[in-house]
């Protein structure tokens, strides 16, 4: 069990990390922005173990991924979207999108739309979590401000 | 021209640019326009107002005389490295660190820039990548091989052809076309197991995860213009990778 937490770990960071340099982010962000995507999908892979829903899962791990992403912008003075593009990727779904489409190639439009409809919701999740955490660090800032 | 006016329209030709830039290399709605307003008040004029869309961007100047000027977008990649970039002469801007001209030069060269990574160097990532997409998708490690050599070639057909053809949808077409081939013909020899797994791990490079999350979260800014249009440009990007795959799974 520990075992595949620790595969999980390993292979996320390099897949983010890769991720950040096909976007081109500069060369000082990589371990950040491999360190933003390790966190978030590990909180995704730990809340399904425990039987949570998916839509679920992404709200917590996109919001994490991006508070994360708010420290580091914070820290190095650099554009948030540079940390958080490559913490999100694993969180997107692709597979489910996939699922969809193929469906639609041999007809079974029932559950292509399921599908879609499902993959709709986890992008929603996404910005979900994307959106609450840029409201809360807005109340900080504010909060930080008027004391 | 008078110098007030002349002035007026150098400034505005440095917040275009520094817009197109970011534009063009995928910045947030949200951000390219601040960033405009931001680098013109940063040289005195407060009154200004831009309006964006993934395809185009309008600015205008209020004051003293109405200045309005429109620029094109036509093609989007990621890079964020320039949004990098571009935010930190914004930056050294509006701490009057730059003069109108030299903040011009410092974005044209920005624009100049070629990729800080070579192609070959994209593909290998790609490869390692959609081989640890894999693992993450809960796949065995018998197929890391596989995934790892389908996303490479499928993300090296993407390049190619996207610099042979300058049509998007073509490129990702082709790209969804070889993973599918290379996957189903991987499986068919027994080097690798699970179709399904092997494909989604390997058209992750191709996917449009960062278009889809920023459609919908424009949409919930307010820019209905821009979450509409990002959104149409996710879908058919999706497409056309499924269709790809799927052209290759009905035979």
């Amino acid at each position: 069990m520990v075992g595949f937490y620790i595969q999980q770990l390993v292979t996320s960071f390099i897949a983010s990390a890769a991720f950040g340099m096909i976007f081109n982010a500069p060369r000082k962000a990589l371990l950040q922005c491999g360190f933003a995507g390790m966190v978030g999908w590990l909180l995704y892979i730990l809340l399904q173990d425990m039987a949570v829903k998916p839509v679920t899962a992404t709200v917590v791990a996109a919001f994490c991924v991006t508070m994360i992403s708010h420290f580091f912008a914070k820290k190095y003075k650099t554009p948030i979207i540079v940390f958080s593009v490559s913490g999100i990727i694993p969180l997107v779904p692709g597979g489910v999108a996939y699922n969809a489409l193929r469906h639609v190639a041999e007809n079974q439009f029932d559950q292509a739309v399921q599908l879609g409809a499902q993959a709709f919701m986890i992008s929603g999740a996404i910005a979900l979590g994307l959106l609450l955490s840029e409201v809360i660090n807005q109340v900080i800032r504010k909060w930080s401000v008027t004391r | 021209m008078n110098e007030s006016l002349k002035r007026e329209h150098d400034i505005i030709k440095v917040c275009l640019l520094a817009g197109k830039i970011m534009l063009q290399s995928g910045a947030e709605t949200y951000r390219v326009e601040d960033t405009m307003m931001r680098i013109a008040a940063s040289f005195g004029v407060t009154n200004s107002h831009s309006y964006m869309t993934p395809t185009g961007i309008i600015f205008s100047v209020e004051e003293p005389q109405h200045i309005t000027r429109l620029i094109r977008i036509s093609d989007r990649t990621t890079n964020l490295d320039k949004i990098e970039k571009v935010n930190s002469v914004s930056r050294r801007v509006s701490l009057g660190q730059l003069t109108i001209e030299e903040a011009y030069q410092a974005l044209q060269q920005i624009e100049q820039e070629p990729p800080i990574y070579p192609n070959w160097l994209l593909i290998l990532l790609s490869a390692v990548a959609s081989g640890c997409f894999l693992i993450m998708f809960r796949g065995i490690w018998a197929d890391f091989l596989p995934a790892a050599v389908a996303g490479g070639l499928g993300f090296t057909c993407f390049v190619v052809m996207h610099q042979v053809i300058p049509v998007r949808f073509f490129a990702e077409f082709s790209g969804a076309l070889v993973i599918g081939i290379v996957s189903v013909w991987l499986v068919n020899l027994g080097i690798g197991q699970e179709l399904d797994t092997i494909i989604i791990s390997s058209v992750m490079p191709l996917v449009p995860g960062l278009l889809i999350t920023n459609a919908i979260r424009d949409l919930m800014a307010g820019h209905l213009i821009s979450g509409l249009s990002k959104g149409a440009e996710a879908f058919v990007t999706s497409f056309a990778i499924g269709a790809g795959v799927a052209f290759t799974l009905s035979f």
